[in-house]
């Protein structure tokens, strides 16, 4: 790669430095020619080998040992080097076993290396002598550098000598205990090698591998995994404690155990969890696929509506951010797992990842076309934008474009049908024989699919007899005949047009095969036939072979349908063929006069003519070569092959009624921690067991300081997002646990947990919390009082009803938080498990039931949570002022619809990134308005989430409902219809640029540090002057309240101010900071990456702080 | 998993078998062999392949053949995917993938398939991780080794594997800081005979040289991130951060790596810079034909294109081509039957044109349909889906680094029907 920046002076340097090197090398090479000349002699010989015959190879290798017995390292070294060469081209070197294995505890590290290959490949051979290396190993076991003991492992556990189990199997369970990741991960790997030893050793290894699940680094996750699948894949109770951890480590795996670690997740899933696919119309094209299977759930579907069990739910989410991986295998891995396991409309988010795969190498290409292949049989809709992506080129491997073809043919629908055949007409004219062949079959194909293309395709088929090549027209006759078989009515037309054809085909295949129709189906044209017979009689002679045969079974046939016409002209061309230069002809003519003329030599024989040649032929099937791929899982080898592999793993049905799902629960060490959700989790525990992890590492590994230092630095710059976050929380705790000290006995005894909890953060074992996915189920059931519910925020207690499994908000906590920093404490618990929500929100549209029920729950919380906000303003930000209203639609124009708005500042249900909007609906009119609703929106690309349409509205009444627009960070307005059943009114929501902002949390010290590292362009400032009525803290408060949706920070300036918000939509910071001077002027500032919203906010600031 | 591998080199000889677990005697190979010898064409070898006991899986690369064989079922990607990356580890270490240059640094590439599996399992496969165990051979050291005795295994042990970014190595030093990132595209299109676009996507790549010292940490935005919906990132890039925020932020590894990789597909607009205005026809009587090619800028964004190209697989019964080129040289190779026409710089003013007559061998009929055109160009300066990084800023170190970035479009499967 050249870069642009780089300047000629530079290059011409380089270019200097090349050159002086390459003197050196000259130079080099020649003193490396006077110094070891016997070397190079020998390499000669060595290179040679492959064709000087046997004994100068002998010679070789007894001076390769003489040079291993030497004392000079370097000789020693090049041997080895020699020796691995031969082990590299597959020549035998077992017999320097012995001089190799004396040198196993040398102290260079490359000639140790080499001497390890060596060993681990003739080791089998030579156990006896190999036993002599295993004390070596059994030290370096011990040594205090973990990458010493790793490879140790490695080794010992390489060397396939049944004789040294038990002391592999030692190495392995010591090693599983190590206090280094790396080497419990040679350990997991090592469990397999013994396995394929020495399989009586299972017990114990699965044992060990137990264990090992249970480790928390991602280095172990990937091998224990595999190690798993290989001893005992059928042991899914071991996953059960792991599952949730499995699947937040999941990002943080390295990529081959990902791939590893999904399929065997894939597998679970299919065990625990019900069957996500939901009979619905809208997924009709599915029905055939696992038909048994759903038409056995069906009852219980209706019976009860289908809620997705979070923990499949957890699966589906933590897999879906791989898609955008590198390696191609995980993103297969991923898309199988959505195909075998996701809600049939979500299925369909892997279809861009896949299409982006076929940009990769033609191997790659060749598995995912093949796995596309058998998706589009089923899932028509997912591929179908993007057919062009499946059009062929001439520079395409064949294997490559028949699979192409296969897919296009089961895309082709109406709709596309006409741009598909086209593309299908430049493939017929395809120089690749094979691959034209395989289009006409196509084009059959989709002949007999669309039946409004049936007979286009036969007239172009019919045109393709005339081509030049014999496998065109021989491929166009059999798609042909086969479409004429499966479509009976229609022989007539298409075989009197074949017959006109007939005179201008000359391709000996093409004529033959009109006649073998011909024949067929004589009785269809009982005029054409024999006059065709005419022809070919007059012709007979000069024709080829085959067409002479086919002349002759026409004939045959004709005569037993019509041997009126055609007796004469039978016996005619059986005579003609009687005396042909072939003998296959004379004899088939031979045949045919004994089977069809009755005389009395014949035998019984001719009583069946009839039978026999007019015997109905079944018709071929013109079907997908893909339709049964279908029983096996996506992504295998068995799928790729079509055939069962050894060791494929059969994916098991969804069960009928789910396993009892609290297997998966973990039992928590600090129980009053409870209360957070077990789905909102998912985000932090996966950074959080980094952290615990490297900390591990650091307090085990003091010596390798140059290595944790680093991993420290990396970590702590790359979490900083979620940190900042997760301390904000911890602040919150910490005030919430002061006031909350004076709240009921019960209260207290949970806030003084918490502080201990503190405590113990503060050895550095901060995100422990986190770091349990828990939240117990028998808590919470239980926990879930009126109390809890009532001061429970909206989107929280809603979670619960939707996803009932997850019912968990113990009341005095909550109320404490919210008492101490009401909305912080929402927001940051919300913005996780409004991810939930998000994901949930399409169940409803599955089931209607729920989506009722969850409506009207809403709507009843969103009051709860309004009063909520307001008392919990008061008792910290009593400076709040009342919220503003904003008029959406007079009555006047709504002609007796009135709508006004209000922001609620709470984060919104739908999508964390959008805005939540109440709207309150009055029917001010003389009769009752019905189906209230949204219609169009514009821009197109505004993101709106919906209210639900009202179905009648009495008079007098009104009704508040909420929605979620995404205004993606701009005040562009919204617009939109509100319709009723009547009218239309177009109408916008503009929202104010402190109504895009969430409220957040930090601390003084974490706010000047963010704040600078946004200077200059991001930093917008003013002065402005302020009414000494408007310079104490709480007017300050309260004007910048008013105008935007931000957090105080605590400040220990008493003149200086401080707010911070994020960007609903982009999580961009908004840092308000405000510093009142002397003389009634204050230094507003607002510092953002947003430069737009800093100016737009600032503006909204001044005029606030002017008016009041 | 994976089993063994063997190396083949298009003569069908096995110049490098590695075996993790027990030998295979390589007698396996002669299956693939055989399915070799019937596809003809090295590239239309299914790469999937089954024998009575064991399954081989293979890939194609710089006329080698990577087979390896299996013995369970495994995902079939999962093998190839890692055959690829052996294939580009030797890339990365020898400059190229070739026979000559394998077994002349056999050990070298033993050591690294040994570091590469553990038991058919892959272990490191993280470049920057494997040169701190294994130093790539580079001239100076190779002249150093042979008069010291050194060796090219790495003393220190590497520590990037136990760390969260394995990626990067640790304690990096340069005295000149830069960081480079490349952003090219290709254009893969298929025009038809009328000049009609059938089907154009971009493939976009972001290909950086980050040489910067210590821990930094990267942060790249774009002007219009909206353009990239389907991507996929080296492992070091936090995706959260790009789902939020739409910037790439990222510690990047150290030398040279693929940043990201995009797809802007069919359904986007995509530009394509040059028409081609062809006729090429044989007929019946004489047994020739005559070809006329002319190329113009179409939609270039006023950049000129260069290193045009225009490459034509005649059918087989063109024996040669006398042609006139107006600008450029043509080449005809009667063996391959590959028509080259190498043009250069595309002048607007003067259009390119080569035509002239084909010889066609006699008494063979003629070929039915016209070959297609392959065009190669490159424009400098350029992303044609408008993709513009607009700044890059870093963290976590003192130092000010020097940044640049560039531009390239270039025509990948671009392809004209005739």
């Amino acid at each position: 790669m050249d870069c642009s920046g780089m300047d000629a002076g530079f290059s011409s340097l380089r270019s200097e430095a090349a050159g002086a090197m390459r003197t050196v090398l000259v130079s080099a090479e020649n003193l490396q020619l006077t110094l070891k000349p016997e070397l190079s002699q020998e390499e000669q010989s060595l290179t040679h080998t492959n064709s000087s015959p046997k004994d100068s190879h002998k010679a070789g290798n007894e001076d390769l040992k003489e040079m291993l017995e030497s004392n000079k390292e370097s000789l020693k070294l090049e041997a080895m080097k020699r020796i691995v060469g031969l082990i590299a081209k597959g020549k035998s070197a077992s017999e320097l076993f012995p001089a190799v294995v004396k040198n196993v505890a040398s102290k260079n590290i490359e000639l140790k290396k080499l001497v390890y290959v060596y060993l681990v490949r003739y080791a089998e051979k030579q156990q006896d002598l190999a036993l002599l290396s295993i004390s070596t190993f059994q030290r370096a076991l011990k040594d205090p550098n973990q990458f010493i003991r790793a490879s140790a492992l490695r080794v010992l556990s390489s060397i396939r000598v049944p004789i040294i189990v038990p002391i592999m199997m030692l190495a392995i369970k010591e090693a599983a205990a190590d206090l280094s990741p790396y080497v419990r991960k040679t350990s997991a790997h090592a469990i397999q090698k013994l396995y394929s030893l020495d399989p009586d050793q299972k017990e114990q290894l699965i044992e060990v591998i137990e264990k090992l699940l249970k480790d928390k680094s991602t280095l172990v996750a990937g091998s224990v995994v595999m190690a798993f699948e290989e001893v005992c894949p059928d042991r899914i109770d071991l996953i059960h404690k792991n599952y949730r951890k499995l699947c937040n480590l999941l990002v943080d795996v390295e990529e081959w155990g990902q791939v590893v670690i999904i399929s065997m997740l894939t597998r679970y899933a299919r065990t625990q969890f019900t069957s996500p696919w939901t009979e619905g119309a809208e997924f009709d094209e599915n029905k055939a696929f696992y038909d048994s299977d759903s038409e056995e759930k069906k009852d219980q579907t209706e019976a009860k509506p289908y809620i997705m069990d979070p923990d499949h739910r957890l699966l589906l989410r933590n897999t879906k951010p791989l898609l955008q991986s590198r390696n191609t295998a995980v993103v297969m891995a991923v898309a199988q797992l959505y195909w075998h396991l996701a809600p049939k409309h979500e299925v369909s988010i892997v279809t861009k990842s896949l299409v982006r795969l076929l940009r990769s190498h033609r191997e790659v290409q060749y598995i995912v076309l093949q796995n596309i292949a058998t998706m589009s049989i089923q899932r028509k809709g997912m591929f179908e934008p993007f057919i062009k992506s499946f059009y062929v080129r001439s520079t395409d491997a064949t294997h490559i474009k028949t699979l192409k073809l296969e897919i296009l043919t089961n895309l082709a629908n109406e709709a596309n049908i006409s741009t598909i055949l086209r593309e299908f007409q430049t493939y017929v004219k395809s120089q690749d024989k094979a691959f034209a062949a395989a289009t006409i079959q196509a084009i059959g194909r989709c002949a007999t699919n669309i039946s409004e293309v049936t007979d286009t395709c036969l007239n172009g088929l019919v045109l393709l007899l005339s081509n030049r090549d014999e496998t065109v027209v021989a491929e166009s006759i059999v798609v042909i005949k086969k479409l004429l078989q499966t479509q009976p009515t229609q022989h007539g037309d298409i075989i009197k047009h074949m017959a006109k054809l007939f005179d201008n085909v000359t391709v000996p295949m093409a004529r033959a095969s009109i006649l073998w129709l011909m024949g067929e189906y004589c009785e269809k044209v009982p005029k054409i036939a024999p006059d065709v017979l005419r022809k070919m009689a007059k012709t007979f002679t000069a024709e080829e072979d085959i067409v002479k045969l086919q002349t002759v079974n026409l004939a045959a046939k004709l005569y037993l349908t019509n041997s009126k016409q055609t007796k004469l002209l039978t016996q005619y061309i059986l005579n003609l063929g009687k005396y042909d230069q072939n003998y296959d002809i004379r004899d088939r003519t031979r045949f045919i006069r004994q089977l069809i003329v009755p005389n009395e030599k014949s035998g019984a024989l001719s009583k069946y003519a009839r039978r026999i040649l007019l015997a109905p032929k079944p018709a071929p099937g013109l079907e997908s070569a893909f339709k049964d791929r279908d029983r096996y899982q996506l992504g295998t080898l068995s799928h790729s092959l079509n055939l069962k592999a050894t060791g494929y793993q059969e994916l098991p049905d969804w069960p009928a009624v789910a396993p009892d799902q609290s297997v998966r629960n973990v039992e928590i060490v600090e129980p009053l921690r409870e209360s957070a959700p077990i789905v909102g989790k998912t985000k932090q525990p996966k950074s959080d067991k980094f952290y615990s992890d490297d900390e591990d590492e650091k307090e085990e590994e003091g010596s390798d300081s140059s290595g944790s230092g680093s991993e420290d630095s990396s970590s702590s710059s790359e979490e900083s997002g979620s940190e900042s976050e997760e301390e904000s929380s911890e602040d919150s705790e910490k005030t919430s646990s002061d006031s909350g000290k004076s709240s009921s006995g019960s209260e207290k005894s949970s806030s003084e947990s918490e502080s201990d909890q503190k405590k113990k953060k503060k050895t550095k074992k901060a995100p422990q919390k986190k770091s349990k996915p828990a939240g117990d189920s028998d808590s919470d059931e239980n926990g879930n009082g009126p109390v809890g519910q009532a001061s429970s925020s909206s989107s929280e207690s809603s979670s619960d009803s939707e996803s009932d499994s997850e019912s968990d908000s113990p009341a005095p906590k909550k109320k404490t938080e919210e008492k101490a920093k009401p909305k912080v404490a929402v927001n940051s618990k919300k913005e996780v498990s409004l991810l939930d929500l998000d994901d949930f929100s399409p169940a409803p549209t599955n089931a209607p039931k729920p989506s009722v029920l969850s409506q009207s729950l809403l709507s009843d919380l969103e009051g709860l949570s309004l009063s909520n906000i307001s008392s919990t303003v008061q008792v910290t930000t009593s400076s709040f002022g009342p919220l503003k209203t904003y008029e959406l639609l007079h009555h006047m124009t709504g002609k007796g619809l009135s709508a006004k708005y209000h922001f609620p500042r709470q984060p919104c249900l739908y999508q964390p990134s959008m805005v939540a909007v109440q709207v309150i609906l009055t029917n001010s009119s003389d009769h009752a308005l019905e189906e209230i609703h949204i219609g169009d929106q514009s821009p197109a690309s505004l993101n709106i989430h919906c209210f639900n349409t009202i179905e009648r509205l009495e008079p007098g009444a009104s009704v508040t409902v909420s929605m979620g627009i995404d205004f993606s960070d701009s005040t562009q307005a919204a617009n939109f219809q509100l319709c009723t059943k009547e009218d239309q009114f177009s109408v916008s929501i503009q929202p104010a640029v402190g109504e895009l902002l969430m409220a957040s949390t930090m601390t003084e010290q974490d706010f000047c540090k963010e704040q600078g590292k946004l200077q200059g362009m991001n930093e917008a400032s003013a002065t402005i002057t302020m009414a000494t009525a408007n310079a104490s803290r709480q007017a300050i408060n309260k004007q910048v309240l008013s105008v935007a949706n931000v957090g105080e920070v605590p400040s220990s300036q008493n003149n200086f101010s401080r707010f911070a918000g994020q960007t609903v939509s982009s999580r961009a910071l908004v840092l308000v900071s405000l510093e009142l001077s002397e003389s009634s002027g204050a230094l507003l500032t607002i510092n953002t990456e947003k430069s737009v919203m800093a100016s737009m906010l600032l503006q909204d600031l001044k005029q606030a702080f002017a008016q009041a | 998993m994976i089993h063994s591998l063997f190396v083949i080199n298009h003569l069908g000889d096995i110049f490098l078998e590695k075996h993790w677990k027990s030998v295979i005697s390589r007698s396996v190979c002669d299956y693939f062999f055989e399915a070799r010898e019937k596809a003809v064409d090295p590239e239309n070898v299914p790469p999937v392949l089954q024998t009575p006991h064991h399954y081989l899986i293979s890939i194609y690369r710089g006329k080698l053949f990577f087979l390896s064989v299996i013995q369970t079922e495994v995902p079939p990607l999962f093998v190839i995917e890692f055959l690829h990356r052996v294939a580009d580890t030797f890339q990365d270490y020898f400059g190229e993938c070739s026979e000559s240059v394998i077994s002349d640094n056999v050990v070298i590439v033993y050591e690294l398939l040994e570091e590469m599996l553990d038991n058919g399992f892959p272990l490191a496969t993280e470049s920057n991780v494997l040169k701190e165990m294994i130093r790539p051979p580079n001239i100076l050291r190779s002249v150093v080794n042979t008069l010291t005795g050194g060796s090219n295994v790495g003393e220190t042990l590497p520590q990037g594997q136990l760390s969260n970014i394995p990626w990067r190595r640790a304690g990096v030093k340069y005295t000149n800081n830069e960081a480079y990132f490349d952003v090219t595209e290709e254009i893969d299109a298929i025009v038809d005979k009328s000049g009609t676009t059938v089907s154009a996507e971009i493939q976009g790549v972001i290909e950086a040289c980050v040489k910067l010292s210590g821990m930094p940490d990267l942060t790249m935005s774009f002007m219009n991130p909206r353009l990239l919906d389907d991507v996929s990132f080296h492992p070091c890039v936090r995706f959260r951060r790009w789902e939020s925020e739409r910037v790439l932020s990222f510690i990047p590894p150290d030398g040279n790596f693929t940043l990201m990789t995009y797809h802007i597909s069919s359904q986007n607009l995509v530009a394509i810079p040059v028409y081609v205005k062809q006729s090429i026809s044989f007929f019946e009587a004489g047994s020739c034909g005559r070809l006329d090619i002319t190329i113009g800028p179409k939609q270039t964004m006023g950049k000129t294109v260069e290193d045009l190209k225009v490459t034509v697989h005649m059918p087989k019964a063109v024996l040669n081509a006398n042609l006139t080129a107006s600008q450029g040289n043509y080449t005809y190779d009667f063996t391959t039957k590959l028509l080259v026409w190498d043009i250069g710089k595309l002048n607007p003013q003067k259009l390119p044109n080569l035509r002239g007559s084909l010889s066609m061998q006699t008494g063979v009929p003629n070929p039915e349909e016209n070959p297609s055109l392959n065009i190669d160009l490159k424009i400098q300066q350029l992303a044609i889906s408008g993709l513009k990084v607009s700044r890059l800023d870093m963290y976590g170190e003192m130092y000010k680094p020097f940044k640049g970035v560039k531009y390239v479009t270039k025509a990948g499967k671009f392809q004209v029907r005739t």
